[in-house]
């Protein structure tokens, strides 16, 4: 059942060709099997899945069930899961159980969904690689001694062992894009504001977006129907309808207009992700695009912009940690600053940290305009630069990543080696545009995927256009031999 | 390099987290990596030009000022530390 994609599920489910109890414990079964492989659960909710697999089972065979009933997924550990532990990766989490629910995982829950667990995640979703977490590094199915990527490495590398149907990611600088192209999964990270971060644990929350993976664009598309949508609790979520983004996939692209930005494809990418992205190219060629050279002029400032933002944001969001009210606390106190400091201390690993202090530096008295002003402005530069592009073309493509899946350990001690592994798909965040990435292609049995970046709002097209390369192409069906 | 010692030391204590002294000259090193990094953003000339901090350029959304939400501070207590009588405790501030 675990090479089939959600909809193939789905109507396996409606047809009673098997039970949710069934699915939901082969799945189950999977994870008890694989995962100490993997790392990439840090809680399984056995019971409370089987329990709600046997309700979803009762709403279908009364036929009150949605497309996503009865359905297993897989959820990042930084939503908030009501009665459930959610650590976000840490050490100051490691004792949490949310009192309350994310809109993302409750929206899921109320479509049917069942729930599998929490995937690992870089500490607070700080990282490239999962190598953050406070509960260890996830492994990389195609190749367990490379990292999956991050910060969604955990849900990245369980829907590519397919130990989960479908799975939750955040992406702050590219935490859904990357780990779905280094495990060849498909990622979608949608536009700022469309998907509720209402009980999503805040790490850039002017970055912050939640988005589906799973194993095509179509499922992808079901997902998130359920997903998006506007939310009174989350002060930045978007009013605006929700379309069927199932509707469209099937359009034909002929004539699309797709826009190749020039500083993707510079000195920094790897020359057979680039062979790859050629043929790409190709292939949507074949199927009536056509290709437009573009320039994104200050893309190159992403990542110096991104590195003031993001700290910044995550400085003011951190310091709620605080050993009073929730988290971590450090044992015999001194005084309420040595309670602070030394539980902070304790609590956040080394990346975290970092981040907190370039933050502090960068918003403290004296550096306010040179760092957080000038950045801010930067990033107008880059967000007018794409809209510039999208007065030409309909969607803009690109590699995810500059290479496949480095070794576990690899950029571990040189954070600007790890924050490079990011550079084509920060600037989509600073942006607030909507990316997705897909399987494009294997490089010595490692995966490489394909962004495709829309205009605000333009999912649907993403969708249809992800789509299409994938009812041309096999590679979104490609499994690890080790986890077949 | 751009930070010394002390100033790791300042900022740390700015951001109320106690680090060891053998960790801080690793983190001067890897601080001032990441400034060097950030000072390509001088390379641009960013005169009169709007700070942007929101991607969509959207203002507060604002609420009529009713109340919403139900009282929760025995569920949002039991995950706290250390609590007596519905409040929070920490060391003493006051002698």
């Amino acid at each position: 059942m675990h090479d089939k994609t959600l909809t193939e599920l789905a109507a396996g489910l409606h047809a009673g060709e098997f039970s949710s109890v069934e699915l939901t414990r082969h799945f189950l079964d999977r994870i008890r099997r694989y995962n100490p492989d993997l790392n990439s659960f840090i809680t399984v909710t056995e019971e409370r899945a089987l329990a709600a697999a046997k309700q979803a089972d009762e709403r279908l065979a009364r036929g009150e069930a949605g497309p996503l009933e009865g359905l297993p997924v897989a959820h990042k550990d930084i939503f908030c899961t009501q009665g459930v532990k959610t650590t976000c990766g840490s050490r100051m989490l490691d004792n949490f159980i949310a009192p309350y629910e994310s809109t993302v995982t409750a929206r899921m829950a109320a479509a049917g969904m069942i729930t599998l667990g929490k995937t690992n995640m870089d500490e607070f979703a700080m990282g490239s690689s999962n190598e953050t977490s406070y509960y260890g590094p996830v492994k990389n199915p195609w190749d367990t001694t490379r990292v999956p990527g991050g910060s969604s490495g955990g849900s990245a590398a369980a829907m590519a062992a397919r130990l989960a149907p479908a799975a939750t990611g955040t992406d702050t600088g590219g935490s859904i894009r990357q780990p779905a192209a280094l495990c060849n999964v498909t990622g979608l990270k949608p536009t700022y504001g469309r998907v509720s971060r209402y009980g999503m644990i805040a790490f850039a929350s002017s970055l912050d977006q939640a988005g589906p993976m799973a194993a095509t664009a179509e499922d992808c598309a079901l997902l998130l129907n359920v997903m998006a949508g506007f939310d009174e609790r989350d002060s930045t979520s978007v009013d605006r309808p929700v379309p069927d983004y199932t509707a469209a996939l099937n359009k034909d692209i002929k004539g699309l207009k797709i826009g190749l930005p020039k500083p993707f494809f510079d000195s920094g990418l790897d020359s057979k992700v680039a062979k790859i992205i050629g043929a790409v190219i190709e292939e949507y060629t074949g199927a009536g695009a056509e290709f437009i050279e573009i320039d994104l002029p200050h893309m190159h400032l992403s990542v110096p912009v991104y590195y003031v933002v993001a700290p910044a944001e995550c400085s003011s969001n951190l310091s709620r940690f605080d050993g009073v009210r929730y988290g971590y606390r450090a044992g015999n106190p001194k005084d309420l600053e040595d309670l602070f400091k030394r539980s902070r201390g304790e609590g956040f690993g080394a990346e975290v940290q970092r981040r907190i202090m370039i933050g502090t530096y960068a918003l403290s008295a004296g550096y306010y305009d040179a760092y957080y002003k000038k950045a801010q402005q930067v990033r107008r530069l880059i967000a007018d630069d794409f809209k510039r592009a999208f007065e030409q073309v309909d969607v803009i493509m690109g590699p995810t990543s500059p290479s496949t899946a480095f070794k576990i350990g690899e950029k571990a001690d040189d954070p600007v080696a790890m924050y490079l592994s990011d550079i084509y798909t920060i600037a989509v965040n600073l942006a607030g545009l909507p990316g997705i990435s897909i399987p494009a292609g294997m490089a010595d049995g490692l995966p490489v995927g394909v962004q495709i970046i829309g205009n605000y709002f333009d999912e649907a097209r993403l969708l249809n256009v992800a789509h299409q390369y994938q009812q041309r192409t096999d590679w979104h069906r490609q499994m690890p031999e080790s986890f077949k | 390099m751009l930070l010394n010692a002390d100033e790791v030391r300042k900022i740390a204590h700015l951001a109320r987290l106690e680090i060891l002294d053998a960790e801080v000259p690793g983190y001067a090193a890897n601080l001032s990596r990441i400034l060097d990094l950030v000072a390509e953003l001088n390379s641009v000339d960013t005169a009169g030009i709007e700070p942007m901090a929101h991607p969509l350029d959207a203002a507060q959304r604002l609420r009529t000022d009713e109340i919403t939400e139900s009282d929760q501070r025995d569920d949002f207590q039991q995950i706290a530390p250390e609590v007596a009588e519905g409040l929070y405790l920490v060391p003493k501030v006051i002698e």
